[in-house]
């Protein structure tokens, strides 16, 4: 009863006035965005993961928790086949983002990573100009219409909630902002290429409170038109802004389920052990 | 003694135990003298560079600008004035058709730096590029180690290759036989093509060191976007590490410069003032060289010329390095 007493608190959004129509009702299970079948990854001859089967649900944020060194990183990295940048590592199972298998050989990496876009845990601002880092990916893509441009570095700023902060210096460097307002700009700057899926790997955890309130009140803006994984080693985040949560705990996938279920009533005992802070 | 050693060890007779203040009073040691000649030693090392350097500087302008009584100095001379509007520099004449014009050695020089920028700059930053982004760790293995013996070749072996292969092989056949025009023997473009080489190297390896110092996490955040490689390394790398590129490219010009034997092989001649690349000309570096090697009377203003020349070489190649290191020293506040 204690634990379900001190997870009931986290579920409940404590800042919930701040946000408006929070679909309270989690998504039916239809068909999932992303699906793991068996799927398995190596670092050279080391396996990272082992037969993971998971679904991700549309238009919901996945939260992905396990202690460090458990493969909930690269888990979501392989999602997007950012691993394909570190030598050596190889996939085997199936990956399938709107059941087409993203590790096929004839899948284009760059217009995959269009798609799915990608947040670090360490904010990453490009030495340019606040307009040119928004501006960045819709230009590698193409486009190089001005006064398009100009709109879409607006909008992704308005849904990264960092307009009225910087509307007025767009032409100056992005190395000058706060943390905070750092982080807001790259997930502007991968909202810009107008992607469907948003991978987040930790991307609070170098943030003071109040900056880490923003960008949660955001995640919960953004899963209303996007599909959203998230890594986070801060299980109150999870509890807080997700509908679903994944346990990972070295290499392989313990549980997963409905957030709250999870958090109040875990199936397994690792599970159980890991959220009440017993072990990781 | 053997009775307390169950027990932890505190030495408890006052007399044995050095008191506070008496121990940390300074007493003569060795250690401390050697300390100190150490010290003395290293800095007389440090000493020897900043003495060459002030002398050096010393001696170009006692003779150039202001000498001592009865000894006359260049510019007590040659007027300023007509040392840099002149455009005759014809030192080997009889006095009264002497001139000293520096301008036909400086357009010599940066004759030579031009051809030798236009060749050594980008083909330098592709190299950087390609070692910082594309190659594999194998390839890096064998590129970098050619590119040091590159950097190892004596210049005169790079002279002798202008003057036996490049001229006659190539800029013969090109620009005589087949454009019909003019070429010298000695030619500017076969000394600005090997110095041109000669800065391969160091534009490579200066600028993939600070192309490898963009942290990874900006080439991942590029990757995420959807960027190819291409894209990575020419929209990402390439502008955070401009101004170290920039400056790996004014160390090599000052090379450039400075660069003496090669060009006065290949290249050096006459004195005129020209850009036409297939005529000889004359650089300062090689100017001073000819004057040293031929017989000149001591005292001479042609002797003292040779000390003009050299200070504006100096201050050229000064003024190169420190705008060079600003700019060096600005980039690293970036990432740091």
């Amino acid at each position: 009863m204690a634990l379900v007493k001190r997870f009931t608190q986290f579920v409940d959004p404590p800042n919930e006035g701040n946000i408006t129509q929070v679909p309270e009702s989690v998504p039916t299970l239809g068909t999932p965005k992303i699906e793991t079948r068996g799927m398995s990854f190596f670092y050279g001859t080391k396996q990272a993961l082992y037969d993971i089967n998971l679904q991700i649900q549309s238009r919901a944020v996945t939260a992905l928790i396990g202690p460090s060194g458990c493969g909930k990183s690269t888990y979501l990295r392989s999602l997007n086949r950012m691993n394909d940048i570190i030598e050596g590592t190889r996939v085997t199972g199936e990956v399938l983002l709107d059941g087409a298998d993203i590790y096929n050989r004839d899948v284009d990496v760059v217009s995959l990573r269009k798609r799915v876009g990608m947040v670090f845990q360490k904010s990453t601002p490009f030495p340019k100009s606040i307009f040119d880092n928004i501006a960045f990916g819709p230009r590698i893509a193409g486009q190089t219409n001005k006064s398009e441009l100009q709109v879409i570095v607006e909008r992704s700023l308005k849904q990264a909630a960092l307009w009225n902060e910087v509307k007025d210096r767009l032409k100056e460097s992005a190395m000058a902002l706060s943390g905070g307002q750092q982080q807001r700009l790259c997930i502007a700057r991968a909202l810009a290429t107008n992607p469907e899926v948003l991978l987040m790997d930790e991307p609070a955890s170098a943030l003071d409170p109040a900056s880490t309130a923003r960008i949660e009140d955001l995640i919960f803006e953004l899963k209303q038109n996007y599909t959203i994984v998230i890594v986070t080693h801060n299980m109150q985040q999870a509890a807080r802004i997700s509908e679903m949560t994944a346990f990972f705990c070295v290499g392989r996938l313990v549980e997963i389920g409905q957030t709250k279920q999870l958090f109040t009533n875990p199936t397994q005992k690792e599970t159980e052990d890991y959220i009440t802070g017993r072990f990781g | 003694m053997s009775g307390s050693q169950n027990k932890i060890s505190v030495p408890n007779d006052g007399s044995t135990r050095p008191n506070g203040a008496a121990s940390l009073r300074r007493r003569f040691s060795w250690m401390h003298v050697r300390e100190q000649a150490i010290h003395f030693i290293l800095f007389c090392c440090a000493l020897l560079s900043v003495l060459t350097t002030v002398s050096i500087i010393y001696v170009l302008i006692t003779e150039s600008v202001v000498a001592f009584p009865p000894n006359t100095a260049f510019f007590q001379v040659v007027s300023l004035h007509e040392f840099f509007t002149e455009t005759r520099w014809t030192p080997q004449y009889a006095e009264e058709q002497q001139h000293f014009g520096i301008l036909p050695l400086v357009t010599g020089t940066f004759l030579i730096t031009g051809i030798s920028a236009i060749i050594g700059l980008p083909v330098g930053l592709l190299i950087a590029i390609y070692l910082s982004e594309y190659a594999s760790p194998n390839a890096r293995k064998w590129v970098k180690p050619v590119l040091e013996i590159l950097a190892g070749i004596p210049t005169v072996v790079y002279g002798f290759f202008a003057i036996r292969f490049l001229t006659p092989m190539l800029i013969v056949p090109i620009f005589e036989n087949w454009l019909g025009m003019t070429v010298f023997g000695k030619n500017a473009l076969a000394g600005g093509i090997v110095v041109g080489l000669m800065i391969i190297p160091m534009v490579a390896s200066l600028s993939e060191d600070v192309m490898r110092s963009v942290p990874n996490s900006l080439r991942e955040s590029g990757y995420a976007l959807g960027s190819t490689k291409f894209d990575v390394s020419s929209r990402i790398v390439v502008p955070a590490a401009l101004s170290g590129i920039f400056a790996s490219f004014l160390l090599a010009l000052s090379r450039s410069i400075g660069e003496t034997m090669a060009v006065t092989i290949a290249s050096a001649g006459f004195a005129k003032l020209t850009l036409n690349p297939l005529a000889q000309i004359q650089t300062m570096t090689s100017y001073i060289v000819d004057v040293m090697t031929g017989e000149v009377v001591s005292g001479s203003t042609v002797e003292k010329s040779l000390y003009a020349v050299a200070l504006v070489l100096f201050m050229i190649t000064m003024v190169m390095n420190l705008i060079s290191q600003w700019v060096l020293s600005r980039y690293r506040e970036v990432y740091q």
